[in-house]
């Protein structure tokens, strides 16, 4: 029974580690110095181990200002989706109001358009708005999402009608109820919804490609990569350095709340039931 | 019941942002693209209103709509399979080791990096480990290769679901099967996979409208190319619009891929009765 388990283990070591092995091959190749990387790909490391490379593509391009431009726009974003969303998921489940129902309908048929379908009129609608290589371009057009109200809906619901009662009794306004006993309950909730707008925005892509000319100036971290893979592609060692910098920011998020991204997940596949 | 009017009143506060925001960003562009479709609207110039035509030279003339169409069709066709059986095996697997959510978190890491990121590092594996033409280059192959760097991207958030669905199987079914003498892959297919079948039919439904949508991945891995046989609908669309600059056309394109999407899906919820079992 022991040695069927370590069995299972080590074969489960290696899946991961073949699994993994796109990443510890560009991080290795981050590593090497140039001239190096088109040796025989067994060879994960070099005659050296180069990190000037990292540095290096900071040269090239203001990948600095990718990744600012990627935290404004991602975190900003993410503010406008938990305000809006929290909002109409609070009158959707402890209000009473005509047209409640329907209305709810609409936001969930939402959700059943596809991207591609918006971004042709969504291009001409930012060129009226003037806001053509702007920040708020890449932030608004996606800020307000019918998923979010649907999951914190679902979650306002859960909490029990007496304690809003409570609150109404002793004199309390809706906004307040909303501010005041609501929105701490929710903390859970509005972590999951925070944690995945964020690297929605951030790992987007196919609308800052359309939105966005000036790429040194308000590209994001998958656009910046993109024109610095466009123009180095030959040099190996900086486009994977280029890369592990892009993956990083990501990952420490992973590392930290992913408890938290786990449970998400976990609860939105689980909703069916 | 009747609704108190300063309920009324305060609803209407609460849901007007995200009314205003839905309505101007996506209610109305999907009506506008609908409008546009059936124009010649050309990104400069002047529009002109042409019925059908933008539809009819889609499905009949475009030397690469139809081939984008079947490509997409394969790609979706292999993605979706081998992601869920990837997912489902390695969440019954892991789900048996003590360092489940070590391994949980592990296969999830390129679901969660940036796409680009991802397809750039393949695209020079691919080169690394070479062959002449390599995997990319070779267009017998080529779409087998974007599938491959898909999957691996993908599978990890499948396998979250199945792996918390495979968690909370009712230990009573559980036992009572084992009572039964129901073991191996007898317990499997006619006990396990029924309790998960909501977390399944839930992952396959999204995993497809997503693959439907595939862009990112050939396009940074070959550009549509060789020729044309990684070129996916989405891509279509994009060059239709943004690099052709014809908007009416990439509005019909984008408005043929929803109602795929929506055929899929729809058949997808007519089928689920026959396979998929919610606890009552």
């Amino acid at each position: 029974m022991r040695a069927s388990r370590v069995l299972s283990h080590t074969l489960l070591a290696a899946v991961a580690l073949a699994f993994l092995y796109p990443l510890i091959f560009a991080v290795a190749t981050a590593l090497k110095p140039p001239g190096e990387t088109f040796g025989s790909p067994t060879a994960l490391v070099g005659s050296e181990l180069r990190w000037r490379n990292f540095a290096d593509v900071f040269d090239y391009v203001p990948f600095e200002r990718y990744i600012g431009n990627g935290v404004l726009v991602s975190g900003v974003g993410t503010l406008v989706v938990l305000a809006a969303s929290a909002l109409s998921a609070y009158a959707f489940a402890a209000l009473r109001w005509r047209g409640r129902d329907g209305l709810f309908l609409v936001f969930l048929a939402t959700m059943m358009v596809p991207q591609e379908v918006l971004v042709v009129p969504m291009f001409l609608l930012m060129q009226a708005f003037g806001w053509v290589d702007s920040y708020q371009a890449l932030i608004f057009p996606w800020a307000f999402t019918a998923f979010g109200a649907f999951l914190l809906r679902q979650f306002f619901k859960s909490v029990p009608g007496e304690l809003r009662e409570a609150a109404r009794l002793d004199g309390a306004g809706e906004l307040r109820i909303f501010l005041r006993v609501m929105l701490p309950l929710a903390r859970p909730a509005l972590g999951v919804l925070a944690v995945f707008s964020f690297i929605g925005y951030w790992n987007s892509f196919l609308w800052p490609l359309i939105m966005i000319n000036d790429v040194n100036a308000r590209g994001t971290v998958p656009l910046g990569l993109q024109l610095f893979f466009g123009q180095n592609g030959n040099q190996w060692h900086l486009v994977m350095a280029a890369s592990v910098i892009s993956v990083l920011p990501t990952l420490l998020l992973l590392v930290a709340l992913q408890k938290h991204l786990v449970k998400g997940i976990a609860t939105a596949g689980l909703a069916g039931r | 019941m009747k609704p108190r009017t300063t309920e009324q009143w305060s609803a209407l506060g609460f849901v007007t942002p995200s009314v205003l925001g839905l309505g101007l960003f996506t209610l109305f562009p999907v009506g506008a693209a609908v409008v546009m479709s059936f124009f010649a609207w050309p990104m400069l110039g002047t529009r002109e209103f042409v019925g059908l035509e933008n539809f009819r030279y889609l499905l009949g003339e475009d030397p690469d709509f139809l081939t984008a169409l079947r490509n997409t069709f394969v790609f979706t066709g292999l993605y979706v399979p081998l992601n869920l059986l990837l997912a489902l095996g390695l969440a019954f697997w892991i789900n048996r080791s003590r360092w489940a959510r070590l391994w949980r978190v592990l296969f999830f890491v390129p679901a969660i990096t940036p796409m680009v990121a991802n397809a750039v590092i393949w695209k020079l594996l691919f080169q690394a480990v070479g062959g002449e033409p390599n995997l990319l280059a070779d267009g017998r192959t080529a779409l087998l290769a974007v599938v491959a760097m898909s999957v691996w991207q993908g599978f990890g958030y499948n396998m979250i679901v199945f792996s918390a669905a495979v968690n909370e199987m009712s230990p009573s079914v559980l036992e009572a099967a084992s009572l039964d003498g129901a073991t191996g892959l007898r317990r499997l297919v006619s006990v396990q996979l029924p309790l998960i079948s909501p977390a399944l039919f839930f992952a396959a439904t999204m995993t497809m409208i997503n693959a439907l949508q595939v862009f990112t991945q050939p396009y940074i891995l070959t550009a549509g190319g060789p020729g044309n046989a990684t070129e996916t609908l989405v891509m279509n669309v994009y060059q239709a619009g943004f690099e052709s600059r014809d908007l009416g056309l990439a509005a019909a394109g984008a408005w043929l891929l929803f109602a795929i999407i929506l055929v899929v899906t729809a058949v997808q919820f007519l089928g689920q009765k026959r396979w998929v079992h919610y606890e009552s």
